[in-house]
């Protein structure tokens, strides 16, 4: 469980983050959404630490983050698996050594059971065959898989994703929801999602945040989405001519 | 002022929470041939002609007949182990390797896959530039050496070709007055060069934000900060030195 209280931050006298707290559950994608420059990825850099936070705190399984000594912040640290939206792999690190990467430099983990380990993440999220591969050698989707084969690979508790689906084609956006929806209840992670992509909001849309302008405006799940009568919501999920059509029906 | 406080908690970085010291290993050797085996090349091409036109250019200068041949040697020398070797090797240097290190961090800071060592824990700044530095510190006085060697030999090469100098006056010329320090000087000189060159790229390449652009434009402000560093250290350790 992640629990945020009250976050603030500005940037030079700009309010980002306005007073947002929420709660996110373990297995099942709770997901963060809003249109552009609503400070949703600025959140997400919060809650992991790669953004200082004004105020408020961030709270892992009861664990004071934000206010947390350096060793108590690693620890935490060590815990969490992040797919970041251009999946930020090692650009001269095959595809094994990539998701080795941290067995390699956060435990003491034999070799063949290491090779064990990235092997059965491989398989995972459907990549057996791409072990030897660089990074510049696969596709915008690959490279998405192997950044979440690199994320759960050490045991996380606690998986990020930074817009997992963008740059990618329909169907691989819906492969790559489902795959972060089936890797969370199976590992029963807490897992937090940032997006502003509509049909992630249907396909795994458990728990949802709504930010806007830096504000949270709404909470829900998929369900309930579509009937809130929050003008902001409504202007977001109703934006494409589908989802009016489909509201009309 | 603001950046070179902040250089300075950046080099703090480099030496705080740092990883396992076996991590350490394999980056640093996998370093010294990248930026040190890698520079061999243009640092030889470099400093060969640049003996071997010391030589021809103090032959130029030499016109009168109470100067014997053999100072050709003798000034080759000295220029070379002085401040050839080390300051003009180390500006080249700056030039390969500064903007190597700063292109790399840079990109990898905008790619995010800095954010991503962050997020695992691991502590980016000592993970990714202590090994370039210390790297560097081991593989540039080396090169240091083979620059002052082979810019000697250029001197050789170019003087006994064109005939301004025989070989037995050359070598007379090098050997003659030899102070022993002058090594020592070109030595301490490389280890706080290479440092500065490796420490400053660092700096500029970990804290580049924007895109492309900025990419470039920290490669080229490595380059031109280093060269300043460089040549700022070089006047105060001659100060303090010689």
């Amino acid at each position: 469980m992640i629990q945020i209280e009250h976050i603030q931050k500005t940037f030079d006298g700009k309010e980002v983050l306005k007073d947002i707290s929420g709660e996110f559950a373990p297995g099942r994608p709770n997901l963060i959404i809003g249109a552009s420059g609503t400070g949703k990825s600025v959140l997400l850099k919060c809650i992991v630490g790669l953004i200082q936070v004004d105020q408020g705190s961030v709270m892992y399984d009861g664990r004071d983050f934000t206010n947390a000594e350096r060793d108590l912040k690693t620890e935490i640290r060590r815990e969490i698996g992040m797919l970041f939206q251009g999946a930020a792999l090692f650009d001269s690190l095959t595809v094994e050594q990539n998701v080795m990467f941290p067995l390699n430099n956060l435990t003491k983990m034999p070799m063949a059971e290491k090779l064990e380990r990235v092997n059965f993440c491989l398989r995972r999220v459907g990549l057996e065959n791409a072990n030897k591969k660089m990074p510049s050698e696969i596709s915008g989707g690959m490279k998405k898989r192997v950044g979440i084969a690199r994320a759960i690979v050490n045991n996380s508790k606690y998986l990020f994703c930074d817009e997992p689906n963008s740059g990618l084609d329909p169907q691989n956006s819906i492969m790559i929801d489902n795959l972060i929806k089936e890797i969370t209840e199976e590992y029963n992670i807490t897992t937090l999602v940032v997006t502003h992509d509509m049909n992630s909001v249907i396909e795994i849309g458990d728990y949802i945040l709504f930010m806007h302008k830096g504000i949270k405006v709404w909470e829900g799940s998929k369900d309930t989405i579509a009937n809130t009568g929050v003008k902001e919501l409504d202007d977001f999920v109703f934006a494409n001519k589908l989802m009016r059509s489909m509201k009309k029906e | 002022m603001k950046s070179i406080g902040k250089y300075f908690l950046f080099l703090r970085l480099l030496f705080v929470n740092r990883e396992r010291f076996g991590t350490y290993i394999k980056r640093i050797l996998d370093e010294c041939v990248q930026i040190g085996v890698n520079s061999i090349f243009i640092v030889a091409i470099v400093s060969t002609f640049i003996g071997a036109v010391t030589a021809v250019q103090t032959a130029f200068n030499l016109v009168s007949p109470l100067i014997k041949d053999y100072v050709i040697g003798t000034i080759v020398r000295d220029m070379t182990v002085l401040e050839l070797a080390p300051t003009i090797t180390a500006i080249v240097y700056a030039g390969k390797v500064g903007s190597n290190i700063a292109g790399e961090l840079g990109t990898m800071r905008i790619t995010e896959q800095i954010d991503a060592l962050e997020v695992m824990g691991i502590n980016s700044a000592s993970f990714l530039v202590l090994p370039k530095v210390l790297a560097a510190m081991l593989m540039y006085p080396l090169l240091v050496i083979l620059a002052a060697f082979l810019s000697i030999y250029g001197g050789y090469l170019a003087g006994t070709l064109t005939n301004v100098v025989t070989a037995q006056e050359y070598i007379y010329g090098i050997r003659i007055d030899f102070n022993q320090f002058t090594v020592y000087f070109a030595l301490i000189k490389s280890v706080v060069f290479s440092f500065l060159i490796t420490s400053i790229s660092s700096y500029k390449g970990y804290y580049t934000s924007g895109g492309a652009l900025e990419v470039g434009k920290s490669s080229t402000s490595a380059v031109t900060s280093s060269c300043i560093a460089i040549l700022l250290a070089d006047y105060m350790l001659a100060q303090l030195l010689l």
